[in-house]
């Protein structure tokens, strides 16, 4: 088995004058749990179509389990499952026949893993497709996509619609019985708490491209850590110090943001002042998924590493 | 009353949205009643011709067919009374199936999709949707019968048998309103509510045809609101108290969907919803058994359909050439649709080519369900299993080709056996008719292969296109010969080359060339679709 289950570089792809893939670079290796974070619109749901052989790239390489996604589409969706974004059904089929056709189509379908879902998804298969809500329509998708045997899972914002015990119970699922199956999964989100809570590595496209790419750890590494305090009195100097951001000073108050590498020089300034109390946190990918969805605006000169009073509360 | 509190807005709501759908009913069904009017007032314009035709509807009219499916002549002898006995029958029967889609689709359809939900919890009283919806339907039905009633009148028809006549069908159309009112509430979903409400409205239309043809029974024609219509006998002695019939039942019906809408949450219906199985079957496995079981449904609708327009033509044959032997003019019209047979196979040639444009119809709907599955992007997940883009469509128009067929052979063996009875040979004429319709298939076929061509090439274009080529081909092959469009015009319709059997003999040129041309434009419409994205909205 190949150690890359999906390899695209320089990829573009345009509907008319909007270019939604704009040399997007991805890899996802073999067995990872991957999460393709980004906001709507970014080119997320166009790079896992394409990966489907339902759109041709402009240009660019796309390899998916040694394959090519558009001359193999055929031979690699044997191997493969889909859940789409945006899940319609055929109204006059019940859930059960869907699961089972989709199933079939893909080439085969574990009766006992089906049956399983059903319970944990509390699905009944009974009711034709036309009654069934959002969220049990996306249901419908993701047991066909689990209950398959496949080696690879494409799921394009699979809990969009599910209530949040069905969200732990999908959560549940992949950790354990995908993880411990060694299927490979490529989870496209823009719930961060999902993929944080999934995700060895991420992705993060905006606009078209890949702006950031690693494990959890490694994106961290790139990110402030928030800091909070009460002094004994006033600081001064903190705004001086390179890699302090978005600093808010209210009297002896203070919460500022600093980069992984300016911690020590920061925390040094303000023992030196005297702290009363201080919580730090890490930084939630909520925040560096904020980082990029808002580097447009930040762009603009002093917007970003200046102090100010209108800084995030945390 | 405060449950209706918010009628008058709802009322206008329902305005505004349904202009368009409103007015093309309207006009549509107006020109209809027109048509039917001015046809007898153009065809005979002396009493001695008016005459004659009472004297036909007394010998047509005496034929079982034909009064099951127009109704009896109660006086065909004034212009008034040939109006009635060609209106009031199919026209009742329309204005009760426009009455009733429009009330489901303002009550129950807008409780399926949830508007309605959004509507109740603002200032609307419980009964507030239904009764604008009523009056809605009440009156696009005033308008109707109103212009159509001054359209009579300005034609010269007398002024009260006029506004008799557009009432009493008003009225009993308006019952299938009740009807659907109803059939709303006991269901969860717009489907099997406008399904029942059609049943019943096909089971009034058979109920009289029965009692009609069927002196011993014709006590059945008055469990009917055509029947009602009927026999309220317009331009013919009108008889007042039938109205009382359907204005009693609608008052009952309005009482039953009070009671019922007072008894049920929004969003639910009165009947349990029907559950499906819970697995599929083992034979739903492949995109062919897929594309079966998405379209057996509408196959069987225009199947029954095809066999109902197959008894008509094959029952009524026989009799309108006895008709048209007695009229030079209709003989000479009959002579002008080409052929060199007898005037009866020339008749049947020319009512098959109808059944062969009624199977293009189906056979074009089949083919778009193509681009529904995919801009409705159920295609995309079928396409994401290990379905070959090639092998799901071809399914598809697989299905289509098949059903074509079907469509045929089922109206040409209705009309045959039909035919064949009424002459009495159906050994010797049902095969030469049931020929004469599946001759038609190549022709049928071509129209499926433009929209697959479409499909394929340019998908933006497939639905209007299609149908567009569709009516393109229809207009030509009805009207080219009565407009005697030049040569090359009347070629541009694929049936025009059919051979017209049985008045013609049987040549299979021409059909190995519409075969040819369907296989060229089906192969140019996958290899496009092979490679072209897939369409979506996202």
């Amino acid at each position: 088995m190949d150690a890359t289950a999906i390899s695209i570089s320089g990829l573009v792809k345009t509907f008319g004058p909007t270019r939604a893939l704009d040399g997007l670079d991805l890899e996802v290796r073999t067995g990872e749990v991957h999460g393709f974070l980004g906001p709507n619109g970014a080119g997320k749901t166009t790079t896992i179509r394409i990966l489907l052989g339902l759109l041709r790239a402009d240009a660019g390489q796309a390899e998916l389990l040694g394959g090519d996604p558009w001359r193999d589409a055929v031979t690699l969706h044997r191997r493969l499952a889909y859940v789409p974004g945006d899940v319609t059904l055929w109204p006059n089929l019940s859930g059960g026949e869907v699961i089972d056709l989709l199933g079939r189509l893909r080439g085969g379908l574990d009766p006992k893993r089906k049956s399983s879902l059903l319970e944990r998804f509390d699905l009944d298969p009974r009711k034709k497709a036309r009654s069934y809500s959002k969220g049990n329509r996306q249901k419908v998708a993701l047991i066909a996509a689990l209950a398959s045997d496949v080696e690879l899972l494409l799921l394009d914002e699979p809990t969009a619609g599910l209530d949040p015990l069905m969200e732990a119970a999908f959560r549940d699922w992949i950790n354990n019985e995908e993880r411990a199956r060694g299927r490979t999964v490529l989870l496209s989100s823009h719930i961060l708490a999902e993929v944080e809570a999934l995700c060895e590595r991420v992705s993060i496209i905006r606009a078209g491209r890949i702006v950031e790419s690693g494990t959890l750890a490694e994106l961290r590494h790139l990110t402030r850590t928030s800091i909070s305090a009460e002094l004994a009195r006033p600081p001064d100097g903190l705004l001086e110090l390179a890699g302090v951001h978005n600093l808010v000073l209210d009297g002896t108050r203070v919460h500022f943001q600093v980069d992984n590498q300016a911690l020590d020089a920061a925390l040094r300034r303000l023992t030196s002042v005297g702290v009363r109390s201080l919580t730090s946190q890490p930084p939630t990918l909520e925040e560096l998924f904020l980082r990029h969805y808002q580097a447009e605006q930040a762009a603009t000169p002093g917007g970003d590493g200046q102090p100010t009073r209108e800084g995030p509360r945390r | 009353m405060s449950g209706f509190t918010g009628t008058g807005q709802l009322f206008r709501l329902a305005l505004r949205r349904d202009r368009i759908v409103a007015t093309v009913w309207i006009l549509g069904l107006f020109l209809y009643a027109y048509s039917q009017a001015a046809s007898i007032i153009a065809l005979y314009p002396t009493q001695s011709e008016l005459d004659k035709l009472a004297r036909t509807a007394a010998g047509v009219g005496a034929n079982p067919a034909v009064v099951a499916l127009q109704g009896p002549a109660y006086d065909a002898g004034t212009y008034g009374g040939a109006t009635a006995w060609q209106l009031v029958t199919p026209w009742v029967f329309l204005i009760g199936l426009m009455s009733l889609l429009l009330v489901t689709r303002h009550t129950r359809q807008e409780e399926e999709t949830g508007r309605a939900e959004l509507v109740s919890a603002g200032v609307v009283g419980r009964y507030a949707w239904l009764a604008a919806s009523l009056l809605f339907v009440l009156a696009v039905n005033l308008v109707l019968v109103a212009i159509t009633a001054l359209a009579f009148i300005a034609m010269g028809l007398p002024v009260t048998g006029s506004i008799m006549l557009v009432l009493d069908c008003g009225l009993n159309g308006l019952v299938f309103a009740g009807v659907a009112a109803v059939t709303g509430q006991v269901t969860q979903y717009a489907r099997p509510a406008n399904g029942i409400a059609f049943a019943v409205l096909g089971a009034a239309f058979l109920l009289r045809a029965i009692g009609d043809s069927a002196t011993e029974l014709s006590w059945l024609s008055w469990l009917s609101p055509i029947g009602w219509a009927e026999r309220f006998r317009p331009f013919a002695g009108e008889q007042w108290w039938v109205l009382l019939l359907p204005l009693a039942l609608l008052l009952v019906l309005l009482v039953a969907v009070a009671a019922l809408l007072a008894r049920r949450d929004v969003g639910a219906g009165v009947l349990p919803v029907r559950l499906g199985p819970p697995a599929a079957p083992p034979w739903l496995r492949s995109p062919l058994a897929l594309a079966w079981r998405l379209q057996r449904g509408a196959l069987l609708g225009w199947t029954i359909g095809s066999a109902i327009a197959g008894l008509s033509f094959g029952a009524i044959a026989q009799d309108m050439v006895q008709a048209a032997a007695e009229d030079p003019e209709t003989a000479k019209m009959l002579a002008r649709l080409g052929g060199a047979g007898s005037i009866t196979d020339i008749f049947l040639a020319a009512i098959l080519s109808w059944l062969g444009m009624l199977a293009a119809g189906y056979a074009v709907q089949a083919t778009l369900r193509l681009h529904a599955e995919e801009t409705e992007l159920r295609a995309e997940q079928v396409l994401a299993t290990a379905v070959p883009r090639i092998g799901w469509a071809g399914s598809h128009l697989l299905v289509a080709a098949i059903g074509s067929a079907v469509v045929l052979a089922t109206g040409g063996l209705v009309a045959g056996v039909a035919h064949g009875l009424r002459v009495g040979d159906l050994a010797g004429e049902l095969p030469r008719v049931l020929g004469g319709a599946l001759v038609q298939l190549p022709a049928v076929w071509v129209m499926a292969g433009i929209g697959a061509a479409l499909f394929g090439l340019l998908p933006r274009l497939v639905v209007g296109g299609t149908w567009a080529v569709l009516a393109v081909v229809l207009s030509i092959t009805t009207l080219g010969e009565p407009l005697r469009l030049d040569q090359w015009a009347l070629d541009l319709s694929p049936f025009t080359h059919l051979p017209r059997l049985p008045a013609a003999a049987f040549t299979a040129t021409p059909l190995a060339w519409l075969v040819a041309t369907t296989a060229v434009l089906v192969a140019a419409g996958l290899a496009g679709f092979r490679r072209r994205d897939l369409v979506s909205t996202a």
